[in-house]
């Protein structure tokens, strides 16, 4: 049958353009575009191998900066503790300073103080004895002329005398 | 993962763009084969129709309006060994008349053919390479092909890669080149395959264009070209030269001293040896018998249209809307046919060359 027999001026044909196009497409056509995909898809892959590097870069420095962070708080906590420690000892430190000032100061009031009531009860000695000799000189010197008079008198110097006297005697 | 998304939303683009481009298929199959039955009251002459479209012929017939045949007249470049080398249009040796010695023989082994009466009255063969419809169709699709490959590589050479994505037709075309040259002709001949890539794509997309052109049923498609089996013989002989001249001499030790007992070895040689002549015979084969067939299902379908017309209105118009349906059905089908059998010459092309270049990388193992 005719459909299964080559004709012989459509294979001649056939055979050139064939040839043809091949040789312009081989030339010209596929080569171009398959090593351009080539390299794309190197750059591609080699674009990706980079990203994954530099997201496993990200990650290990986010881990180094959360370590870091903590050991930042840590350093911190510990630091305010021992600030606190300071105040606190510094503060006990002036109390006991404070107190022990005051108490010196109190101290030496005190003992300003005693020295003082002694000097002030030795001039009050000195003056009573004064006082009392001026009174005796005064008693003597007056006109003794009635009995009751005079007695009321000596009462009156007695209660005077003894009422300092008793209690000189006493502290 | 979006790139791949990229590739498989423009498969479907493409893949839709040709759904719907088939669709007035079956219409206008019907359209231009009405031209054929409209004067033959008789009934139409199926085997006719369908030869006239898938053998090859002098003129590129369009259609019939009335008696008048409209066809795009060819030349015609005959050379006879008495008269020397003869070039006129077809037109000239229009219903069966003679010019300068030649016509066309209407029956015979040379049916359809040129002829010229030797001097003993015998009908002659001259030699002819005549531009007949295929070898023209074969040139429109011959140079589709190339324009948009030389497009596609063009917007390669004019832009960066690796800086932006392609475009246009190159955004279309660079998914089927990866795909055919990673995943079938990578795999299947392995380390060295560049060599072979660049014929193997061709014989792919030139296959493929052919295939699709084929199914328009217009001008300029509609020739039965990969159907033809002079191209399928042109195309198996480029995969079977390959296959074997490129090849080493493991692959030759293998046919001529294969490793068997020594009684089996005639037999083996004999069977390898035939077994390098049917590959190729089997690629050809395989692409004529499933593009002619699909053409003649489809002519066929459509013809049932004619064939019950006579039968009554009702018969007639329930076939029509059966074989619009079935035409539709099968030129669905053909799209994918026009694929697959590209794709499966290619593959088979590549497993062959594969095949003969395998043995190296298993001795040095």
């Amino acid at each position: 049958m005719s459909l299964l027999l080559p004709d012989s001026g459509l294979l001649f044909w056939m055979t050139l353009i064939f040839l043809i196009v091949f040789f312009i497409l081989a030339k010209f056509g596929f080569p171009v575009v398959t090593r351009m995909v080539d390299k794309r898809k190197e750059y591609i892959d080699n674009s990706l191998r980079l990203a994954r590097e530099a997201d496993e870069k990200m990650s290990r420095l986010a881990e180094e900066q959360a370590r870091i962070m903590t050991q930042a708080r840590e350093e911190q906590n510990r630091i305010l503790k021992e600030a606190a420690q300071a105040r606190d000892n510094m503060i006990r430190k002036a109390q006991e300073q404070a107190q022990d000032e005051a108490q010196k100061i109190l101290d030496e009031a005190k003992v300003k103080i005693e020295a003082e009531k002694q000097s002030a009860l030795m001039e009050i000695r000195s003056q009573v004895a004064l006082l009392s000799v001026k009174v005796a000189e005064k008693v003597i010197r007056q006109d003794l002329s009635s009995d009751k008079a005079q007695m009321d008198l000596v009462y009156k110097l007695l209660d005077e005398l003894t009422a300092p006297g008793t209690k000189d005697k006493t502290s | 993962m979006n790139n791949i998304f990229r590739n498989i939303r423009n498969i479907l683009v493409c893949a839709s763009i040709l759904f719907w481009a088939a669709v007035p298929l079956s219409a206008e199959d019907a359209a231009s084969s009405s031209g054929n039955a409209v004067p033959e009251d008789e009934g139409i002459d199926v085997k006719g129709v369908i030869f006239g479209h898938i053998g090859d012929s002098y003129e590129w017939h369009l259609t019939d309006i009335g008696d008048k045949s409209i066809a795009i007249p060819l030349p015609m470049i005959v050379h006879s060994s008495n008269t020397g080398w003869h070039c006129f249009m077809s037109s000239r040796l229009e219903a069966g008349a003679e010019y300068k010695g030649f016509r066309i023989a209407s029956e015979g082994k040379n049916e359809g053919k040129v002829v010229e009466t030797g001097a003993d009255g015998q009908e002659i063969r001259p030699f002819d390479i005549s531009i007949t419809k295929n070898v023209l169709a074969l040139m429109i699709n011959s140079l589709i092909t190339v324009i948009l490959i030389l497009c596609c590589s063009r917007w390669y050479r004019r832009h960066d890669a690796l800086k932006e994505a392609p475009t246009g037709i190159a955004a279309v075309l660079e998914p089927v080149i990866s795909m055919i040259n990673n995943d079938v002709i990578k795999s299947s001949i392995g380390p060295g395959y560049e060599r072979y890539s660049s014929y193997l794509l061709t014989v792919f997309f030139f296959i493929l264009v052919n295939n699709l052109m084929g199914i328009i049923p217009f001008f300029p498609g509609g020739a039965n070209v990969t159907g033809n089996i002079a191209v399928t013989l042109a195309l198996a002989v480029g995969t079977f030269l390959l296959t074997n001249l490129t090849t080493n001499r493991h692959y030759w030790k293998d046919i001529f001293c294969p490793d068997v007992p020594l009684w089996l070895k005639p037999i083996l040689v004999l069977i390898e040896v035939f077994g390098v002549f049917t590959k190729p015979f089997a690629l050809m084969i395989r692409l004529f018998a499933n593009i002619m067939a699909g053409h003649s299902l489809i002519l066929c379908i459509v013809t049932v249209i004619f064939i019950t017309a006579k039968l009554g209105a009702a018969i007639g118009g329930s076939m029509t809307v059966v074989s619009v349906l079935f035409g539709l059905f099968m030129d669905c089908l053909e799209l994918l046919v026009a694929f697959i059998q590209a794709y499966v010459f290619t593959m088979l092309s590549a497993v062959f060359i594969g095949l003969a270049h395998e043995r190296p990388a298993k001795q040095a193992e």
